[in-house]
């Protein structure tokens, strides 16, 4: 198996499934077997990385001096890992999702998820920032058709302030720090210990660090947020995985290499010094947007805009115990939050209800559905036993071991506010009378999809062992 | 034989010309069109390789030695260029069939392809003379020849624009002759080697900088260099569109070729930088045209009109390379010559087929609504090549950008990085009301299928070069960074 394949089985996925547009099953048969050949082509080069190997391979040069090329290295394992593995939990998901509301151009709506999948796993394979670049912005592009699925006035504004944010963040600010650091350091690979070390004075070094902050809008820091709740007027599988794991972890990864391959811890720490206000005023103001909104995708999205902070957070404080934090809430937000979008879309599809207001007692009509939302939420709010857990208890340690009073803080308010937004639902899904006409669950393969999400974040508790011993391997 | 290619280069077409006109059958004009461009695409290729190989190529026309008699000279720069014009005839010429038939009443569309031979020849000429007053020739020749291309256009308005283009462009040819005259009179010599040779002699620089002045402006007329572009938007807008597709991606770019060797070739003995502001000049009025055109851009209902705006900013990064003036940031100027002609001419090939179909010459953005339901590919097409003018990785026009943004921050002009930047967020505002209104707004027209094929795959394989330039720049960039060299080093 080569690193190539990792992106090209997908974009290989989308050109069957367009080429299958007039046979449904055949084209969701294709899907499914390319999230089980790209999750089993990743998981192919895990022991390897855990071994200490680092496949490479250079593609080609894109520009003089500068090539295009793919290595996998822990960090980018674990988001490749989550990227593909959910691809086919979400395959599963959209099935029920987008035949239950029949929706417009089915096919179309597959080939796009596809290839912005082959987006996300290029952005976790890039081996310099230019192959980076390159697979962030294809990840931009091929996701709008997705946002603006509905083709109506809302998917429309929907889909200029998504596009217009992410574009104008990366065109103006990440093109020129890329461009700045190549001026600089004469290379842009990714290389352990960073490239820039001593090349810059500390004012401009912190210059450059807000342009790649900033720049790479994904990780939607405020005020660059505003994208990804402009987002979720795109059909909910789509939220699901793509803005609640594929794109969002492409920001915050995007970060994290920047951190720790670009910029290299030590030299890090000067530059990003106040990234963990900027991080922990977005976890705060986001947090308490969610517990307003009353559009339950709304509140999700909020809550995923203050989740990401959380990892990059925890990568700004830069101690080794906070960053395997960091890189082991990509994988736990990731569970949980997908969780919770499935779940959302789940009663959207059986009872087109969106605003928390409605939930009353639905939890009842769909048991199952609505305890996986509370495992996703007990996972957003870091209790066990969920993931969120894991991951909370290392950024905590980070923090208390570099003495960081300001993470220590921030993580411990939005503790609180998370379960202020959280648990109102679960109660009301439960405990509060039904009101209309009654409904079950939703079709079979949402609630095996939700489920499968729910029982990983869970298993991700138990079993940490892997993203553990990938997420040590790195700090 | 081959020692002659490069008069062959430039009278084949010429030759054509005449013939298309004797003959009069539209079958033989194209015929004799299309054989003239794929010959022209292959001389010059044999050029570029033979100048990589062996060193700039000298032809001495009637066996008469320079600098007495004319001269053609082809050194990296000029066969860069002479590649980048013949590579768009080849791509025109197919195309031309179908859009001319469907454009240009009968008993004229011999003339066109007359005229599109012409113009190829003064093109291509321009590129390879090493002659002053040869190459204003030239410029009149492609010039002329342009005019008359506007002309021919669908509607009325194109005779206006064409008499708005000729009053300009012989402006613009006017003034170069001027310049070219002073400095004949202070060298005694019309070949740009020998000249460049002779200034180093001359004391009083004063009549130069008078000439200088004269070109500058002659030729920023004909390159449509920001202020002197109004004739640019009308030209295209109006003109057939295979004739905005060649020239848009030709004419202006040849200019700037002209502005190249006079300021890089001619002028390098004289210390020019350091006593004009042309630096700075170029730099104000290439941002100006950057940002001001692409805004205008952005308010333009007109299709054509709104891509012949954003060709006027995206000559503003050519020239802002030239004001720049370092390795990388002339390598981003030259290779734009080809990459932004690549991308327009990719854009105005497919907007004649939507042209084609709606049945309208004039195409506003009503007539795109719902295009992805009717041509697809030729949606999906002008998408692809959009992206190229906005300079997203993985399309040629990305190449330019980081060229031009590297280039300025070696000289620490952090404001000429905002401007590029800044710019090339607005053409994502412009391109983007265009696929917009192709992906989602609704169809208003019946369905129609998508253009003749020809002339969709001309414009679909113009498109695919925007992507394979966007990869692949061992040619584009590998010849560019060698004529910026070239250039660098002057004559020394």
């Amino acid at each position: 198996m080569t690193l190539a394949a990792c992106v090209f089985i997908p974009a290989a996925a989308a050109a069957l499934i367009a080429a299958a547009h007039r046979r449904p099953n055949l084209r969701e048969a294709v899907s499914l077997a390319g999230g089980v050949s790209s999750l089993l082509c990743v998981l192919s080069f895990t022991q390897p990385v855990l071994a200490g190997d680092r496949p490479r391979l250079v593609m080609g040069e894109m520009l003089p001096g500068l090539e295009l090329v793919l290595e996998l290295e822990p960090l980018g394992l674990i988001f490749a890992l989550v990227a593909s593995g959910l691809w086919l939990v979400s395959a599963v998901y959209s099935i029920g999702y987008m035949r239950g509301n029949d929706e417009q151009h089915q096919t179309r709506f597959y080939v796009c998820f596809a290839l912005a999948i082959a987006s996300a796993i290029g952005v976790a394979l890039a081996g310099n920032l230019l192959t980076l670049y390159l697979f962030y912005e294809a990840l931009t592009l091929i996701t709008w058709p997705l946002v603006t699925h509905h083709g109506d006035d809302e998917a429309r504004n929907g889909g200029r302030t998504y596009l217009g944010l992410l574009l104008a963040s990366s065109l103006l600010f990440l093109l020129p720090a890329m461009a700045i650091t190549w001026s600089v350091s004469g290379t842009l690979d990714f290389t352990p210990g960073g490239i820039l070390a001593g090349k810059l004075p500390d004012g401009a070094a912190g210059g450059l660090a807000a342009l790649y902050a900033f720049g790479i809008g994904k990780a939607a820091l405020m005020p660059v947020h505003r994208w990804l709740p402009a987002a979720m007027v795109a059909p909910t599988p789509v939220s699901a995985l793509l803005h609640a794991v594929a794109v969002v972890k492409a920001g915050v990864f995007s970060i994290a290499k920047v951190v720790i391959y670009v910029f290299g811890l030590d030299f890090a720490a000067g530059a990003f010094a106040w990234l963990p206000w900027v991080a922990g005023f977005t976890i705060i103001a986001a947090s308490i947007v969610a517990l307003r909104s009353d559009n339950l995708k709304r509140r999700l999205a909020y809550s995923t805009v203050s989740q990401l902070s959380y990892v990059v957070l925890a990568a700004a404080i830069l101690t080794p115990l906070s960053v395997v934090g960091a890189v082991l809430h990509i994988a736990a937000h990731a569970f949980g939050k997908i969780t919770l979008f499935f779940a959302a879309g789940a009663v959207y599809t059986v009872a087109h209800k969106t605003e928390v207001s409605q939930l009353d007692g639905v939890g009842r009509r769909m048991p199952w559905t609505f305890a996986a939302f509370a495992i996703g939420a007990l996972s957003m709010i870091g209790l066990p036993p969920a993931a969120g857990f894991v991951s909370k208890w290392y950024m905590i340690s980070g923090a208390l071991a570099a003495g960081h009073w300001l993470a220590l803080g921030v993580i411990t308010a939005s503790t609180l506010l998370n379960a202020g937004y959280f648990l109102p639902i679960v109660y009301r899904a439960f405990f509060r009378e039904a009101k209309g006409e009654n409904h079950g669950e939703a079709p079979w393969t949402m609630v095996a999809a939700l489920v499968a999400t729910a029982a990983l974040t869970v298993a991700m508790f138990f079993w940490a062992d892997l993203p553990l011993a990938l997420a040590r391997s790195l700090a | 034989m081959l020692e002659h290619l490069p008069a062959l280069q430039v009278v084949l077409p010429l030759v054509a010309a005449p013939l298309i006109v004797l003959v009069r059958l539209r079958g033989f004009a194209w015929l004799a069109t299309t054989v003239v461009s794929y010959s022209c695409l292959v001389f010059s290729l044999y050029l570029a390789w033979r100048v990589a190989a062996a060193g700039p190529v000298s032809y001495a026309i009637g066996s008469w030695p320079p600098p007495w008699g004319i001269e053609y000279r082809v050194d990296a720069l000029s066969a860069f260029v002479l590649v980048a014009v013949s590579l768009t005839a080849s791509f025109v010429a197919p195309y031309a069939y179908r859009s001319i038939a469907a454009e240009v009443p009968r008993d004229r569309q011999y003339l066109m392809y007359a005229m599109y031979c012409l113009s190829l020849a003064g093109l291509l000429g321009i590129a390879i003379t090493g002659d002053a007053f040869n190459l204003f020739v030239f410029l009149e020749i492609s010039s002329l020849a342009s005019y008359v291309l506007v002309a021919l256009g669908p509607r009325r308005q194109a005779l206006v624009a064409a008499y708005q283009y000729m009053l300009m462009g012989t402006v613009g040819a006017t003034f170069y002759v001027i310049g070219v005259g002073l400095l004949y009179l202070m060298t005694g010599t019309l070949n740009l080697v020998d000249m460049a040779e002779r200034l180093r002699a001359v004391d009083d620089v004063r009549p130069l900088f008078v000439a200088l002045a004269f070109i500058t402006v002659g030729i920023g007329l004909k390159l449509a260099l920001f202020p002197l572009h109004q004739w640019l938007p009308n030209a295209y807008a109006f003109a057939p569109s295979m004739a905005t597709a060649f020239l848009a991606a030709t004419a202006t770019k040849v200019s700037v070729y002209v502005l190249l060797r006079y300021y890089f070739t001619v002028f390098d003995p004289v210390p020019l930088f350091g006593r004009l502001p042309t630096r700075e000049a170029f730099v104000a009025l290439s941002i100006a045209a950057m940002l001001v055109a692409s805004l205008v851009a952005v308010f333009e209902r007109d299709v054509k009109r709104l891509f012949a705006y954003s060709s006027v900013a995206q000559i503003g990064y050519i020239t802002l390379g030239i004001g720049v003036d370092n390795q990388a940031s002339l390598t981003g100027s030259i290779v734009h010559l080809l990459n932004h002609g690549v991308a327009k001419g990719a854009i105005f090939l497919l907007l004649g087929g939507v042209a084609l179909r709606a049945g309208t010459a004039g195409l506003m953005l009503e007539q795109i609504a719902g295009l992805n339901r009717r041509m697809p590919l030729t949606a999906f097409g002008l998408a692809v090549a959009g992206l190229s003018l906005v300079g997203i990785p993985g399309t040629a026009g990305f190449v330019t950008k980081w060229y031009l943004v590297v280039g300025a921050l070696e000289r620490g002009w952090w404001w000429v990085v905002a401007a590029v930047v800044a710019s090339s967020l607005i053409a994502v505002a412009y391109v983007w009301r265009v696929v917009e209104a192709a992906y989602l707004k609704a169809s208003q027209a019946a369905t129609t299928g998508e253009a003749p094929p020809a002339m969709l795959a001309a414009g679909l394989a113009m498109t695919l070069l925007c992507v394979y330039f966007g990869f692949e720049t061992g040619f584009s960039v590998g010849g560019a960074a060698e004529a910026a060299a070239l250039l660098l080093r002057g004559l020394r």
